[in-house]
């Protein structure tokens, strides 16, 4: 296929505005695939495994900007590269500019900052990080794809002087009630949580907002600290300082499975806590947990919200399964299905939610395979072919190159929809939508015509495809949460407020309750 | 030890003051929440040269 590519010498753009050219590329018709980068020697090697290489790629340089473009044929390409310096121009004019460029020009204006946010190329994250610390600065890393080594360096260096790094791959924290990366708009209140899950972490922090109770502060770790390489290091320190909060009533851990070392040194940690804690530790098998002084171990998302809300003094919010409405409805649809349709296809923007979801099918006894799986053997040969029951985390690496996060923008989600539709064995399609800060302003808007014609295909080949979908979001989000759930309820999708309750949805249609 | 917990919880209980290196779009939700925060758009010193970057933080 015809490929082509441009490079802009000295010209650095951050990681949102490249995604926003890659994405209005992508919308040219007859384009099949682009990267918009940097020119790294990572992303270097990125061009080379899509089959773009040329000498003058291989000289280019960290600052330099690469277009490259496949499309269906060269007039496409001359007409998208062509073009490019108009495209530039129009998305720089929507994002204001500022004057300073380095951390140090940061401080000389803020010089009383208590908090570095970093989002910039991992590979130059802990170079920045390492600065902020020996300025006395806590640390934020968004940023992915920090070695183990460097993290590990950094949280010794942070534990010597005192301080807080949230991350690598930290993708939300609320402190104070204010959001950092993505997070919901969450009311303040006296339970505390710690999250080596991002998603998982906004989800519990809005079941906490929806159920009428608040967060005192919600600390995401990075993605990696319960591994043992670098063996909690944030998340205790963030135990000790919820311990020594005095807004703090519980603290609530929630993560994907700790490292085994990691996990029994966290548990005696908790054991000798004074605060009771909340533990959530998707994957990780129940006996490992059960009887452990002062944890109470929550199965999902949604039972640690409601744990947690008990042990802060409240009333435990009732557990609400499927109403008999909610029986009546799944029972409508299921009777439209042709004898063909027998498969639930997850396309997640959530990683937490991607997994989570998997744990809740595997104890209903239903089989999942996944980009992500809980166990290897359930691994798929490759991520864009699901086979039987599948579950795709679209926030993976894989779907990443040069591409914008799920979250963020939907076009990666829609085009599988639409793969998914021709997959005659497909029953019901599960989506999840997350609001909240820096989120996709119409996550729904984005995909609604993508499900409306996935419906379609299904109804044509005479059946009906079940769409079931979990919002994670708060009334006070900056996106219109009513209006993002009318959306998809206008569209015959049937909407659940949590990731556990939207699967438990699927299994009830698959026959597992 | 003592100084530990002082630090971290004083990043809990003080109002944030921020400088966000990156992604401009954090520093404005941020602005929005009104938090005070100062954008950084950060490039790569030394045209990304490892190397020259190394250098540079030793004579600095």
């Amino acid at each position: 296929m015809p490929s082509g590519f441009a490079i802009r010498k000295n010209q650095y753009y951050d990681s949102v505005f490249l995604m926003s050219v890659n994405a209005r590329i992508l919308k040219v018709e007859g384009i099949q695939q682009t990267a918009v980068l940097m020119g790294s020697p990572a992303n270097k090697k990125l061009l080379l495994d899509i089959g773009i290489q040329d000498p003058d790629i291989e000289a280019a340089q960290p600052n330099d900007l690469i277009v490259a473009v496949i499309a269906d044929s060269m007039g496409i390409i001359n007409q998208v590269l062509g073009n490019l310096d108009v495209w530039l121009n129009a998305i720089q004019e929507e994002a204001p500019v500022s004057q300073l460029h380095t951390l140090e020009d940061g401080l000389t204006i803020k010089s009383n900052a208590n908090l570095a946010m970093i989002s910039i190329p991992g590979e130059y994250a802990a170079r920045e990080a390492r600065k902020a610390l020996e300025a006395g600065l806590n640390v934020f890393i968004f940023s992915d794809n920090v070695s183990i080594e460097g993290e590990l360096e950094l949280k010794h260096l942070a534990k010597q002087r005192g301080l807080l790094v949230m991350g690598p791959d930290c993708g939300t924290s609320l402190i104070n009630g204010m959001g950092l990366g993505f997070a919901n708009a969450i009311r303040r209140g006296d339970i505390g949580a710690i999250g080596a899950a991002g998603t998982g972490l906004q989800e519990f922090t809005a079941q906490v907002h929806n159920h009428g109770f608040g967060i005192s502060h919600a600390i995401g770790t990075g993605s990696h600290d319960l591994s043992d390489q670098i063996g909690g290091l944030t998340t205790l320190a963030v135990l000790d300082a919820l311990e020594e909060d005095a807004n703090t009533k519980v603290i609530t851990i929630i993560s994907k499975p700790p490292g085994a070392a990691t996990l029994e040194h966290l548990l005696e940690k908790i054991g000798s806590c004074r605060k009771p804690v909340v533990g959530c530790f998707l994957g990780v098998d129940p006996d490992i947990l059960s009887g452990r002084n002062n944890l109470k171990p929550a199965r999902t998302i949604d039972e640690a919200a409601r744990l947690a809300i008990k042990m802060s003094g409240n009333p435990i919010p009732l557990e609400v399964c499927l109403s008999p409405d909610d029986l009546k409805l799944l029972f409508d649809e299921k009777a439209g299905w042709s004898p063909e349709q027998k498969y639930l296809r997850g396309i997640l923007a959530g990683g937490t939610f991607c997994y989570q979801s998997q744990q809740i099918l595997r104890d209903a006894g239903i089989t999942v395979y996944s980009n992500n799986p809980l166990e290897p053997k359930n691994k798929l040969k490759s991520p864009d072919k699901s086979i039987q029951h599948t579950f795709i985390d679209m926030g993976d690496e894989f779907y990443m190159v040069g591409k914008p996060h799920p979250m963020i923008d939907g076009t990666m989600r829609r085009q599988r929809i639409i793969t998914e539709s021709h997959d005659p064995q497909m029953a019901i399609l599960y989506l999840d939508f997350i609001l909240g800060y820096n989120a996709s302003m119409d996550p729904v808007g984005e995909l609604v015509d993508a499900i409306d014609k996935a419906k379609s295909v299904c109804k044509q080949r005479g059946g009906s495809l079940t769409v079931v979908a979990s919002i994670c979001g708060t009334g006070d989000d900056p996106q219109d949460l009513t209006f993002q759930m009318k959306m998809l309820q206008d569209s015959g999708v049937l909407v659940y407020d949590s990731n556990a309750k939207a699967t438990a949805a699927c299994c009830w249609l698959l026959g597992k309750e | 030890m003592v100084d530990v917990e002082t630090k971290i919880d004083k990043l809990l209980t003080e109002p944030l003051v921020i400088v966000n290196v990156g992604l401009s779009k954090f520093a404005k939700s941020l602005e929005e929440q009104g938090v005070d925060v100062i954008q950084v758009d950060w490039m790569p010193p030394a045209g990304g040269d490892k190397e020259m970057m190394d250098l540079l933080d030793e004579l600095l």
